[in-house]
Formats: structure tokens, sequence, C-alpha cells
């Protein structure tokens, strides 16, 4: 036998189960569009306060290590003036892109609570792996934080150097190569870096070649 | 040692100093300007605050720079900011080795980069070569201080002998 609610639940449940019965069409598409335009306002304010640069430099292990390192670069002091944030090169600002970055920031939790980088030791015996998926990440989306603020159209090979010039026409305007192909370690120091060839390299990545440059090299 | 004895000990540094210092000004050139005439220091008074001239750029032109006498490491004539050089990553030789010259058109170490000090030559950068900074240097556009006199070895080839002898 069916178990009967009271009234003071049922009347709501009505109203929410066949809405169009109870309330006017236009109440309900204004209403709609209020709440939409609260629900995603509200969704990219939290995105947007967990995109500042001091929400990353909260935690200690981006604070000492990658902050640290940022300070001294041309993307933190330079004659223009002008400043790259953590979020500049490391959020998508595509929003789609944004949530499936987010979703994998929430992997650095998981991190932060397990303490996977919470010495410096551990950060720099880390580190290779924690760039390499930056690379990655920067390759497949054909470096696109980069190009937010470097565009190619704008780019002027004549007021370039000549080492610049040379070789951004040969390797970047034929899209041969992207901008991290070439430009690693821009923002921080690099990890160990054997086995990993410079963009304008023809040698096909394998392991050791930078190791081979010393001489005597302890193995 | 008598209390006067040490009054004037004390004193000596009130009496020296000014008396050095008047010194210094008839020392220098005439008039009433502050100018000290010394090869060593710009002319200022040691007592006189005075705000550091701007850091000179480097010269990053890309024109190769000659060289004054064929030992001399050439100086660097590109921009080297931020460049990395350390145990993990050698980003002066992601050019200038041998494997890589040809895409950036870098030239490459010579062969003394490959030599140990007893003269062997080994298989890649020796050691002692690793650290390229310790060597090369960017030019920046300070004008020196002290004027040079150095004559490279052709202008003394080319003078006339002064004694005579051999001749
Ligand atoms: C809760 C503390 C915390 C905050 C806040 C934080 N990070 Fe991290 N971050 C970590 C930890 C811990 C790791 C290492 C994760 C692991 O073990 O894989 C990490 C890893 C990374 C990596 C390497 C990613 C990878 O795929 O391996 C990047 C890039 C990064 N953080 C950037 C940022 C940026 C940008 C922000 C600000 C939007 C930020 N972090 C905020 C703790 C934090
Ligand atoms: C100009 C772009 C840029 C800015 C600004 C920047 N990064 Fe990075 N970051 C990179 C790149 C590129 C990498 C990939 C590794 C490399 O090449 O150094 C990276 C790598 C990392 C890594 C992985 C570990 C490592 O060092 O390789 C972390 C963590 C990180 N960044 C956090 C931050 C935080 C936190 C900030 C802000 C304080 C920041 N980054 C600012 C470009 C940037
Ligand atoms: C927030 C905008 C911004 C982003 C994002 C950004 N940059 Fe920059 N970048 C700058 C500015 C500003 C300068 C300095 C310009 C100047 O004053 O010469 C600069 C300078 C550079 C230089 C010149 C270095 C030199 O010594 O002359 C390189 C190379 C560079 N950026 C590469 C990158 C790469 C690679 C990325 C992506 C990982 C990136 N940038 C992301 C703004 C940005
Ligand atoms: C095939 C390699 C390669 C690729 C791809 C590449 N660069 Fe470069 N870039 C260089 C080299 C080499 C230099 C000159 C040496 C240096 O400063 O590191 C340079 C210099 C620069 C400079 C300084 C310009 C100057 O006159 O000194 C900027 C800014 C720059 N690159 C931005 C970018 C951006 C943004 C991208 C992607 C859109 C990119 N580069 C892609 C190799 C590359
Ligand atoms: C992106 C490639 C590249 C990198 C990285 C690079 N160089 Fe160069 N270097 C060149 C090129 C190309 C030339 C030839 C002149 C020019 O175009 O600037 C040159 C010229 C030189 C010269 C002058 C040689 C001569 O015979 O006059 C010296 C010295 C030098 N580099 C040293 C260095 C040092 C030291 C570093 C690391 C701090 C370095 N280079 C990093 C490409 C590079
Ligand atoms: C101990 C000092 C010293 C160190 C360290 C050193 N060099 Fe040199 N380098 C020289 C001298 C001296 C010359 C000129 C004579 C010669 O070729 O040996 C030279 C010449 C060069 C030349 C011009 C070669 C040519 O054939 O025109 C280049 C390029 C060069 N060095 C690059 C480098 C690079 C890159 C490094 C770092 C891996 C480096 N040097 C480390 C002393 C040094």
């Amino acid at each position: 036998m069916r178990l009967k609610l009271p009234e003071f639940l049922l009347r709501p449940w009505r109203t929410l189960s066949s809405p169009s019965r109870y309330l006017s069409l236009g109440f309900l598409t204004l209403g709609g569009f209020a709440a939409g335009v609260i629900f995603w306002g509200g969704f990219n304010t939290v995105l947007e306060a967990t995109n500042q640069e001091q929400f990353c430099v909260g935690c200690h292990e981006m604070n000492t290590n990658v902050y640290e390192e940022l300070k001294q670069t041309i993307h933190f002091t330079n004659r223009s003036g002008v400043r790259a944030t953590c979020p500049d090169c490391h959020v998508p600002h595509e929003w789609t892109d944004k949530i499936a970055r987010k979703m994998q920031a929430s992997k650095e939790v998981w991190g932060k609570i397990f303490g996977t980088i919470n010495t410096r030791d551990k950060f720099v015996a880390m580190r290779r792996e924690l760039a390499e998926h930056e690379w990655a990440r920067l390759k497949a989306n054909n470096s696109l934080e980069c190009r937010n603020c470097h565009s190619t159209e704008s780019m002027d090979i004549t007021k370039q150097g000549a080492r610049a010039a040379r070789v951004h026409e040969r390797y970047l305007f034929t899209g041969e190569r992207t901008c991290i192909d070439c430009h690693k370690g821009i923002a921080h120091q690099l990890p160990n870096m054997d086995g990993v060839q410079p963009g304008w390299s023809e040698v096909s990545s394998e392991k050791g070649t930078i190791g081979h440059w010393l001489a005597g090299e302890v193995k | 040692m008598r209390l006067y004895h040490l009054a004037l000990l004390a004193a000596l540094p009130c009496l020296l100093v000014p008396a050095l210092l008047s010194a210094q000004n008839t020392g220098s050139v005439n008039t009433g300007s502050v100018k000290i005439d010394s090869p060593f220091r710009p002319p200022v008074q040691f007592t006189d605050e005075v705000t550091p001239p701007q850091i000179p750029a480097d010269v990053t032109d890309d024109r190769r720079v000659a060289r004054n006498y064929p030992e001399q490491p050439p100086v660097i004539p590109h921009n080297v900011r931020d460049y990395q050089l350390n145990l993990n990553t050698n980003r002066c030789l992601t050019c200038h080795s041998r494997q890589y010259t040809e895409a950036v058109q870098a030239p490459m170490i010579s062969i003394t980069h490959y030599l140990d000090r007893e003269g062997q030559t080994l298989g890649a950068v020796s050691p002692r070569r690793y650290f390229c900074m310790q060597c090369h240097v960017p030019q920046t556009t300070a004008q020196p201080l002290v004027p040079n006199t150095f004559q490279t070895i052709d202008s003394m080839i080319s003078r006339p002998s002064a004694g005579g002898a051999g001749q």
C-alpha cells in the first residue's frame, strides 16, 4: 500500500514535477533565464578566483619553487612592463579547456594532501615528470597560451635578432614546430634535459644525446 | 700615557680628515669645481653620495667581433638573458655543439674545447670548457673609464725596429 505524504510536501513537489500547470510561462522563461545567468556567472566567478596567481602561489609547493624562479625571468621583469602570471601560461582561456584543466588540477590537490612534492628535494626529483606533462600539453594545443600573447601574425622578424629570424622563418612560419619545441625553460629552471633535443634539431628524440655533450660524464 | 696624549689621539682624525679633503680639493684641477684627477675612480668625493650610472646594455647585434689576439675567447655577440647553464642543461651547446650548428648557423666550438689539460683530444666537450661564461662574455656599450693603449700584434710587427739590431 502507498504511503500518504503530508500536503506541505506534496504541493511543492507537484509544482516542481509539472511547473507549467502551476506557474505562468512568462515566469518560467524569465526565471529560468535568470537562474541560468546566476549559475553560469557563479561558476565562472569560482573559476576566475582559482585563476588568480595568488591562488596558485598560496601553496608553498608552487611558491617556493616555480614562483621564485619566475621572478628572475623576462616574463616577470622586462622593459615593456608586461607581466605573465601563472594562469596566463598554465590555464587555457577557452571555456571547455578551462574545465578540462580544472579536472586535472584536482590531481594537484590530491598531490598536496599526499605530499608528492612538499620538499624541494621531492620537487626536484619529480620535476622532469611535471615538466613533461606541460610540454606535452603545450605541444598538443600548439602552444596556445604563448600565442595568446605572442601571435605569429604580429611578429615582425625584421625586428628580431638574426638568430631568431632565421630559425622562426624556417621552422615556425612553416608550421613545422611550435613555440614549446624551442623555448623550454623560459619561466622556470629546467629539469635534467638528458635526451631532450632542442626544437631546431633534425635528430629524432633519443635518449642520451645531451649526456654525451660532456666528455667523461659519470653514468 | 697621559690623559692629554689620549685626547690628542682622539682628536687626530678630526684634524686629518678635513686636511685630507682640502688637500684633495686643492690638488685637483683649478676653480671651485670638485674634480679629482684620478684615473682610478670617477671624479667625485668619497664623501658624496652619487646615483650610480645605468647598467649599460649588452651589444646584441649578432655581428661577430674581431678578436684582439688569436687566443682571445671571442665576445658573445647575441642576447643571453635567462640562458640556463648548469648540470641539468647547457643552453649554449644546443646551438654551438657540433650536431646542432647547421639549423641555427652557429659557429661550432673549436677543437680546443675538446682538449683536456694534458692536450688529449676528447670525444666531447672537455669538463673544463663546460661553463662557457667563465671565458665568453657579452660586450656592453660602456665606455672605458681608463684609456686603453693596447696594440695588436700586427702593429708591433709592421713597426720599424727601434734599435736596429739584426739589420
Ligand atoms: C593545493 C595546492 C596547490 C595549488 C593551489 C596549486 N598547485 Fe599546482 N601543484 C600542486 C602539487 C602538489 C602538484 C604536484 C601534483 C602531482 O603530484 O602530480 C602541482 C603540480 C602543478 C603543475 C604540473 C602539472 C602536471 O600535469 O604535472 C602545474 C603546471 C601547476 N601545478 C600549476 C599550477 C597553477 C597554474 C596553479 C594556479 C591556478 C596551481 N598550480 C595551484 C599544488 C598546488
Ligand atoms: C611564460 C609562461 C609561464 C609562466 C608565466 C609560468 N609558467 Fe610554469 N611552466 C611553463 C612552461 C613552458 C613549463 C614546462 C617546463 C619548462 O619548460 O620549464 C612550466 C612548468 C611548470 C611546472 C612543472 C614543473 C617544472 O618546473 O617544470 C609547474 C609546477 C609550474 N610551471 C607552475 C607555475 C606557477 C605556479 C607559475 C606562477 C608563479 C608559473 N608556472 C608561471 C611556463 C610558464
Ligand atoms: C601574458 C603574456 C605572455 C604569455 C602568456 C607569454 N609571454 Fe613570452 N613574453 C611576454 C612579454 C611581455 C615578453 C617581454 C617582451 C620584452 O619586453 O621584450 C615576453 C618575452 C618572451 C621571449 C623573449 C625572451 C628574450 O630574451 O627576448 C620569449 C622567447 C617568449 N616570451 C616565449 C614565450 C613562450 C614560449 C610562451 C608560452 C609558454 C610565452 N612566451 C608566453 C609575454 C607573454
Ligand atoms: C624552431 C625553433 C623555434 C620555434 C618553433 C620558435 N622559436 Fe622563438 N626563437 C628561436 C630562437 C633560436 C631564438 C633566438 C635565441 C633566443 O633568444 O632564444 C628565438 C627568439 C624568440 C624571441 C626573441 C626575439 C629576439 O629578437 O630575440 C621571441 C619573443 C620568440 N622567440 C617567441 C617565440 C614564439 C611566441 C614562438 C611560437 C609562436 C616561437 N618563438 C617559436 C627558436 C624558435
Ligand atoms: C639559439 C642558438 C644559440 C645559442 C643558444 C647560443 N648561441 Fe652563441 N651564437 C649563435 C650564432 C648563430 C652565432 C653567430 C653570430 C650571431 O648570429 O649572433 C653565435 C655567436 C657566438 C659567439 C661568437 C663567436 C665568434 O667567433 O665570434 C660566442 C663566443 C658565442 N656565440 C657564445 C655563446 C654562449 C657562451 C652561449 C650560452 C650562454 C651561446 N653562445 C648560446 C647561436 C647561439
Ligand atoms: C677556458 C675558457 C673557455 C671556455 C670555458 C669556453 N671557451 Fe670558447 N673559446 C675560448 C678561447 C680561448 C677561444 C678562441 C681560441 C680557440 O678557438 O680556442 C674560444 C673560441 C670559441 C668559439 C669560436 C670558435 C671558432 O672556431 O670561431 C666559440 C663559438 C666558442 N668558443 C664557444 C664556446 C662555448 C659554447 C663554450 C661552452 C660550452 C665555451 N666556448 C667555453 C675559451 C673558452
